[in-house]
């Protein structure tokens, strides 16, 4: 099938970058997304083009490091799926597609359609563990979870940290992100002695990189390739408001 | 050369204590004194990388990735082992053990074995205690499940992501230091060289993927926890950045290579759909807990799977295998497969697939059980076939999924360079010929969290270390080489993209140093390789500069290392005379088709030496003896 690409094209950070046009006149549908991308590129590079900057490293939809805005959707139309694991069967001949990179002011674009999203990083780095040292924890059966704790647990605990639930966001927030941490460890008998000290140092490193706040909107969900739930950014905000009345 | 592997002797229960007793202390106070270097934040670097900033030393950790978090190990999905014995079910280190050492086809060294059983207990603990979400039985113990190669309940899993969970607990840790500011982090950064002072390894030479510069940094000593070279075989199941350039370059620096042959096949993986197909998806062998394998029974036979009757139906597995049934361990379950396909057996259009048929499994316990155990695997499947698992079964075919060589290390995990740490995949040591399902999480934790982290304090109590900076003769010959390479690959300006020289690559090494081996065949791939590689050089084309992001760039450095290692694998799948584990050479077999291996010839570890591009390496032996599994034909009938 004939497929139209509008593909952002920008050298570095400081280039103002544009759209460009390129036609792929004969795409398999067995393909997945990512291998039309390296069809592309295999076409620009014979034709002495440099060819289109893309993370991705895993193709199995687990890794984090794909994503792409598709005619203006995180990771294109399909729920619940990465870029990598989206196929063309799900496109039709004819079919014209603009794709550009997140656009967040705390995820600064590198190159194309790749962008900056160590600011995830600094937010784990802040307070998205559990602190013990090598060799100190006690027998794993000692630590008793509900299975219903675990199972709504590992539902947050999912979050592939892609960046799709602030590409997609009008205020660019990082709520599900920063939420998915805080419900995961939270939900965790050995998460809670630092359950109100995380939620107060997350939400203030997300507020110093620049995201902007939760309006309760839902487009995150709506994009989330794992699929968590919005119910993560009001366990967040409660664990926030509870630490904040406690005075910690 | 001489190989010393200092490991301990004695009863072999006690080995690591005594072993641990023995080795030197860094004084608390003294820690801060020292900066080690760990390339790679996967399973074992991540969890090194966060272990040695606990106990106070200076790490600076690298990796290629935009975030510590996006390590390959994310995409382990079954499950990790542990001889916790929850079941009561006759499971025991020992047992663990001796699993590991039979399944790993004699061809791995007891003592690291048994130490690796023993910590399987601890890495459990630590991983609950970091708030990995572990599954659950109702009461709230710990589930386990099923695996290739043992018949006990011993494998630990969070559904189908426990590779992203177990990760995710390392990266968590990590963070933490970094916070902390004791781990110096440096994403997007690959390594390219090891720099060698007065013989021990004193730091790397790096680029940094985003500015392209070109940099050294120095420490006291140096890890790499850089995963596996299943990628020279281009359609894997490993993600697309996996790549041998750290461990290779290492070799190049004098650390010995052993093993390189023994790769593992995937069993389980979706079969190949056409000429674009970028990599391969694993499907968890987990699903061989309630999958069964079969192929109609004639061949050529085109109907629907549901049209196929009982009767007309071999589920080979459960035919030749009847103790083990579906969950023979890896290389038999592979090698088997492939003898049906090639007897005109096979299913779907290519005839290069076997099905994978949940049918009875959800009649005998209901498809939401199923879903439960399964369903991220299930949906996978149907995003990247198209077709529904619950109502038709699944296709599936082999695919190199990981190695089990690498590095030569000694029971420290110090190679013979001293001073360079090998962890996890990237060294050789603890899977033998074949490594089990749900080991590798196991492996890449015990030396990260457990192994590592005691033994390096030995080195650094033991050693001097003068002052090395940028203005040292090897820091600057390692740098002009690393420009040197850059330079000429972007110079090259040739005719072809770096991806079709690896696809190229990778098909002679899966025609030839795949699934199945042969003398002739392997003295063909060492004729093929070599021309290639001098084409390569002079025929790549990379666009773009050196001096910003360029993804060509980096492909093609590691191509570079591939086929030079492409041509190690093949000399040593040549040099072994004899089938074991993962390794089969059509030659050697029983006459029921099993692996034949010879002990008396090959019962060692085959560590190479490089000796220069094109010239053959030379082979250096570590004798494995068994004194307490003792090698037999491996049975599974």
């Amino acid at each position: 099938m004939r497929i139209t690409l509008h593909i952002w094209r920008q050298r570095n950070a400081n280039d103002a970058g544009k759209m460009v046009r390129y036609e792929m006149p004969d795409v398999n549908q067995e393909m997945s997304f990512l291998e039309m991308l390296d069809v592309l590129n295999e076409d620009l590079i014979a034709k002495n083009e440099e060819p289109v900057a893309f993370d991705h490293d895993c193709r199995e939809g687990i890794c984090g490091m794909c994503g792409c805005m598709v005619n203006g959707m995180a990771h294109g139309p399909l729920p619940g799926t990465t870029l990598c694991q989206l196929h063309m069967r799900h496109f039709k001949d004819g079919d014209e597609l603009y794709l550009e990179p997140w656009r967040a002011a705390a995820f600064p674009v590198v190159k194309d359609l790749v962008v900056d999203r160590t600011a995830f990083d600094r937010i784990i780095a802040a307070g998205g563990y559990i602190s013990v040292a090598t060799g100190s924890a006690p027998d794993g059966n000692a630590v008793l979870v509900p299975k219903e704790n675990a199972e709504r647990s590992m539902d947050a605990a999912a979050c592939i940290g892609c960046g799709a639930c602030v590409a997609m966001c009008p205020n660019a927030a990082a709520a599900l992100f920063t939420g998915a941490k805080i419900a995961h460890l939270g939900l965790l008998p050995q998460g809670q002695p630092e359950r109100a000290q995380r939620a107060i140092a997350m939400v203030a490193q997300a507020k110093q990189e620049l995201f902007g706040s939760c309006t309760n909107i839902g487009e995150c969900e709506a994009v989330c390739p794992k699929e968590i739930k919005l119910e993560v950014i009001a366990r967040m905000n409660g664990d926030f408001i509870r630490a904040s009345l406690s005075g910690r | 050369m001489e190989l010393n592997s200092n490991s301990p002797s004695g009863p072999i229960e006690t080995r690591w204590d005594r072993h641990r007793f023995n080795l030197k202390l860094v004084n608390p106070a003294n820690k801060r004194k020292y900066t080690i270097i760990v390339v790679g934040s996967g399973l074992a670097g991540g969890s090194a990388a966060a272990s040695l900033a606990e106990l106070g030393y200076n790490v600076d950790c690298f990796c290629f990735q935009d975030s510590p978090r996006r390590a390959h190990s994310i995409a382990a999905q079954g499950g990790i082992n542990a001889a916790k014995n929850y079941h009561n079910d006759g499971d025991s280190v020992y047992r663990l053990f001796y699993d590991t050492v039979k399944g790993g086809d004699f061809r791995a060294r007891e003592s690291n074995v048994y130490r690796l059983a023993g910590i399987s207990l601890n890495i459990i603990d630590q991983c609950v205690g970091q708030g990995v979400p572990f599954a659950r039985e109702y009461s709230g113990y710990l589930d386990n499940r099923s695996f290739g190669g043992a018949q006990v309940s011993r494998t630990f899993y969070s559904r189908g992501q426990t590779g992203q969970q177990l990760l995710l607990g390392a990266y968590q840790a990590l963070e933490r230091q970094i916070g902390m500011g004791a781990v110096k982090m440096f994403p997007r950064t690959e390594m390219l060289d090891l720099i060698v002072v007065d013989g021990r390894a004193r730091g790397i030479v790096t680029r940094d993927l985003i500015t392209g510069k070109i940099e050294s940094h120095f420490a006291d000593a140096v890890v790499l926890g850089t995963g596996g070279y299943s990628n020279v075989y281009y359609l894997t199941t490993n993600a697309k950045g996996c790549n041998a350039t750290a461990i290779w370059r290492a070799h190049k620096r004098g650390a010995l290579f052993a093993n390189p042959c023994f790769t593992q096949i995937h069993p389980t993986c979706i079969p190949v759909s056409g000429e674009y197909q970028s990599k391969l998806t694993l499907m968890s062998e987990s699903l061989r807990n309630d999958g069964r394998v079969w192929v109609p029974a004639t061949k050529r036979d085109k109907r629907a799977p549901s049209q196929i009757p009982e009767a007309e139906r071999d589920y080979y597995l459960e035919r030749k295998y009847p103790s083990f049934g579906n969950l023979v361990p890896r290389d038999v379950a592979s090698r088997n497969a492939k003898a049906v396909c090639d007897e005109g057996l096979g299913v779907g259009e290519t005839g290069l697939a076997v099905y994978l048929d949940f049918r009875d499994a959800i009649q005998r316990l209901g498809a939401s059980v199923i879903k439960e155990r399964y369903g991220n695997l299930f949906d996978m499947y149907n995003r990247i076939t198209g077709e529904d698992p619950y109502k038709e079964p699944m296709r599936i075919y082999p695919a190199i999924h990981y190695v089990m060589g690498g590095l030569w290390v000694d029971y420290n995990l110090m190679s013979n360079v001293p001073g360079l740490y090998v962890i996890g995949e990237a060294n050789f040591s603890d899977h033998g010929a074949n490594r089990l399902g749900a080991s590798a999480l196991m492996q890449g934790l015990a030396d990260g969290y457990f192994v590592l982290p005691n033994t390096i304090g030995d080195y650094l109590a033991s050693n001097k270390f003068d002052k090395v900076d940028a203005s040292h003769a090897a820091v600057r010959e390692a740098e002009s080489n690393v420009h040197a390479v850059t330079r000429k690959l972007l110079d090259a300006k040739g005719k072809r993209s770096v991806d079709s020289y690896h696809r190229e690559l990778g098909k002679i090494m899966w025609d030839y140093c795949g699934m199945a081996r042969t003398a002739d065949g392997l003295k063909h791939a060492l004729t093929l390789i070599p021309p290639l590689r001098e084409q390569y050089w002079s025929d790549v084309k990379v666009l773009g500069s050196g001096e910003e992001l360029n993804q060509s760039l980096e492909k093609a450095g590691r191509v570079a290392d591939f086929f030079e290692l492409a041509e190690l694998i093949c000399r040593d799948a040549l040099d072994r005379n004899e089938s074991c584990g993962g390794h089969f050479r059509e030659e050697y077999q029983t006459p029921e088709g099993e692996a034949a291996r010879d002990d008396e010839h090959y019962a060692y570890a085959a560590a190479w030496g490089f000796q220069g591009v094109g010239q053959p390496p030379l082979l250096h032996k570590e004798p494995l003896t068994f004194e307490y599994v003792h090698p037999s034909q491996r049975s599974y009938k």
